[in-house]
């Protein structure tokens, strides 16, 4: 179909940030393409300068609200390894046990309140509230509980607290992580009811060849440390994160753009699954099998069915997570103190994909340079190339179908655009 | 309730981590109610909807560049309330830290020596929104606390003024049954801090880092000569107050 068409979609709803997409059409042929990024920037690799070393992670975690768990831990990480504190067993498990909470609040969030709708064809969940209640409140209680696993480890989740630097300085009573795992236990009702609801959910039939990129790890599905891992067979240690990715700025967006050495890559919950897929944890491997979901998998709408199988594996690893607590038994320890200074990298895998915090941390405990690459902005460019793919391929519909369309594809990103709007030092292309 | 005459609520959101709105999203057990309320009329985070004609506007983030001022402007004249949402746009919040820094330096380190170049990374000391709009109620906290959120609305839709605490966070603290930070040997600057927020940080382990804001008439001097007589540095005392307090401290025009 030959026709000229021109998309200006100001603040596309139901994504975190603000962003824009404008397409302009001419013919059949798109002339122009941009995801804008107008989130305003701020500025948080220079802020902290001049900051001490057991505020950074705190500075850190306010980059997202989503993602503050994540920050938090990739700030601690790297804290950690500028000043040569390796922290106990049981904080590793506690700050797993966290981790695990916020990816799961997050997939939850998104995929009840901000994807849901659109299959259901509404604008938001409010409607759903009325119309289908049971699944509104299916919702709600998987995100209440995904929140209370921070709540009991952290203090909340929106700025974990207890997370610092050398451990955990909180310590959960026994009691409190016994009523967790029963709950989480429970919760796998509401979750195989989410994947009834989910498979009957016609995704569009959009698939092209990409590159994917997060962490991998011996022995677990890597969420938490591990090395680099590209789909394309290569690999790089947490150190050589510089080599792998390029980073430049584009004249229309607050968020930078970044490269692989193949060009342009995904990161997130899809890239995790394909890289990771035996990995994954018995539930989520059947209900991987039941979303037809494999590593080969490279439908980018396929996203949020990852985004569910991973909701699987992180219930399950949590429950396992507090048995080993449990059987350990929980001891009230000393955060490690620091042991050096210099430069220190933390990466871990966001809810939207790899994370990258990178510090050099002065004699005098001052941070004097910092460093972060984040998900959403390493998936910018590929956004911008499945819209070229799959733009043209809906042309024929009217124009608000594919408004709408176009939507839905960024939003199966998932995309955070707080969170990519203060990226670091530049090459410029 | 007839749905007819429910109040219309809208949120708006600045230079922040959106960390305030998804608190809002976070009350899972008072959602359903409270939509059955008001009306959302406006909140980009989780509705496709946006409505102009909103009775209360909640407000989070800080202002950060001149086209943010303009906006704000219009949602003053638009909305009959107006309340703050949280540290950044309460206080100014973490996002003053910035301003220690003249504003081409910060866009220098983070895009590079070509960053000035371009127009949409032009940045100006970040300031809270009262500092361009008169602001009727705030909600402190970074990020705020569900439990005063729902007090402030609640109180709103009764007509009532909400009442917001204005002493120090000593005071939820040791009601929090909480050991003084000071006497494990820390220090921090709940005794100047508005409290209202149970003392959280204190009872999972760490300080109270002044995310709330000082309470109404602070002794800020005498806090000082404590921060000192405990050991902290001259630098270790103003980065304390520094961290949610830059916007007093570092005010520019």
């Amino acid at each position: 179909m030959k026709k000229d068409i021109k998309i200006n979609i100001h603040h596309i709803t139901r994504v975190e940030g603000h962003g824009n997409v404008v397409i302009d059409i001419k013919k059949g042929v798109i002339k122009d393409l941009r995801l804008e990024i107008v989130e305003s920037p701020r500025f948080y690799e220079a802020m902290l300068r001049g900051r001490k070393y057991d505020e950074a992670q705190h500075i850190m975690s306010r980059i997202c609200g989503i993602c503050a768990v994540s920050h938090t831990s990739a700030s601690l990480k790297a804290i950690e390894d500028a000043m040569g504190i390796t922290i106990s067993k049981q904080a590793t498990f506690l700050r797993k046990l966290a981790f695990h909470g916020e990816m799961l609040q997050s997939h939850i969030l998104h995929l009840y309140f901000l994807v849901l709708p659109d299959f259901f064809r509404v604008g938001s969940i409010v409607p759903l509230a009325a119309s289908h209640p049971d699944a509104v409140k299916r919702g709600l209680r998987l995100k209440k509980l995904a929140n209370e696993i921070c709540y009991t480890i952290a203090g909340r989740h929106i700025h974990p607290i207890s997370l610092f630097p050398g451990g955990v300085a909180y310590t959960p009573k026994e009691s409190e992580l016994r009523a967790l795992r029963k709950r989480l236990e429970e919760s796998f009702e509401d979750l195989e009811a989410t994947l009834e609801l989910f498979k009957t959910f016609k995704i569009p039939e959009y698939s092209e060849k990409r590159e994917y990129l997060s962490l991998k790890e011996e022995g677990e599905y890597a969420l938490y440390s591990g090395k680099i891992q590209s789909t394309q067979k290569y690999s790089a240690k947490p150190k050589d994160y510089r080599k792998l990715i390029k980073e430049s700025i584009a004249p229309y967006s607050t968020a930078k753009h970044t490269k692989s050495k193949k060009g342009a890559y995904m990161v997130g919950a899809l890239a995790r699954l394909c890289n990771n897929f035996n990995q994954l944890s018995y539930r989520a491997k059947k209900a991987a099998k039941e979303l037809s979901l494999t590593a080969q998998s490279f439908n980018p709408f396929m996203n949020n069915a990852a985004q569910l199988v991973e909701s699987f594996h992180c219930t399950e690893d949590a429950i396992k997570i507090i048995d080993k607590l449990l059987s350990a038994g929980i001891k009230k320890e000393e955060l490690k103190k620091p042991k050096k200074f210099g430069t220190g990298i933390g990466i871990v895998e966001a809810p939207r994909g790899i994370l990258f915090h990178e510090y050099t941390i002065n004699k005098d405990g001052i941070v004097t340079d910092a460093n972060c690459i984040i998900p959403t902005a390493q998936n910018l460019q590929m956004i911008e190339e499945d819209l070229r793919g799959f733009v043209p391929t809906i042309l024929s519909k009217p124009k608000d179908e594919v408004v709408k369309n176009i939507e839905t594809l960024v939003r199966a990103y998932d995309p955070c655009i707080s969170c990519s709007t203060h990226i670091m030092d530049v090459s410029f292309v | 309730m007839k749905n007819r005459n429910k109040p219309k609520v809208a949120f708006f959101s600045f230079t922040c981590c959106e960390g305030c709105q998804l608190q809002v999203l976070s009350c899972e057990d008072e959602l359903p109610d409270m939509l059955s309320l008001v009306d959302i009329v406006n909140f980009r985070e989780a509705i496709d909807e946006k409505r102009d004609d909103y009775d209360i506007a909640f407000i989070e983030g800080s202002m950060s560049r001149t086209h943010e001022i303009e906006e704000v402007k219009k949602i003053r004249e638009k909305a009959k309330i107006v309340v703050a949402l949280g540290a950044c746009s309460a206080t100014g919040g973490l996002n003053c830290l910035k301003n220690r820094f003249p504003m081409e330096e910060v866009q220098r380190v983070v895009y590079g020596d070509k960053a000035k170049k371009y127009k949409h990374f032009d940045t100006i000391p970040a300031r809270p929104i009262d500092a361009v709009i008169p602001v009727d109620y705030y909600i402190h906290g970074c990020p705020i606390t569900k439990s005063e959120f729902l007090h402030v609305l609640k109180s709103l839709l009764l007509g009532k003024k909400p009442e917001i605490p204005n002493y120090p966070v000593c005071v939820d603290c040791k009601m929090a049954g909480n050991v003084c930070v000071f006497e494990k040997g820390m220090t921090c600057v709940g005794p100047v801090t508005r409290a209202g927020c149970s003392a959280i940080c204190v009872t999972y382990g760490c300080i109270c880092w002044g995310c709330r804001g000082l309470v109404d008439d602070p002794n800020i001097a005498a806090h000082e000569d404590t921060l000192k007589r405990y050991g902290l540095t001259v630098d270790g005392v103003l980065r304390s107050f520094d961290l949610y307090g830059g916007w007093g401290r570092h005010k520019i025009s």
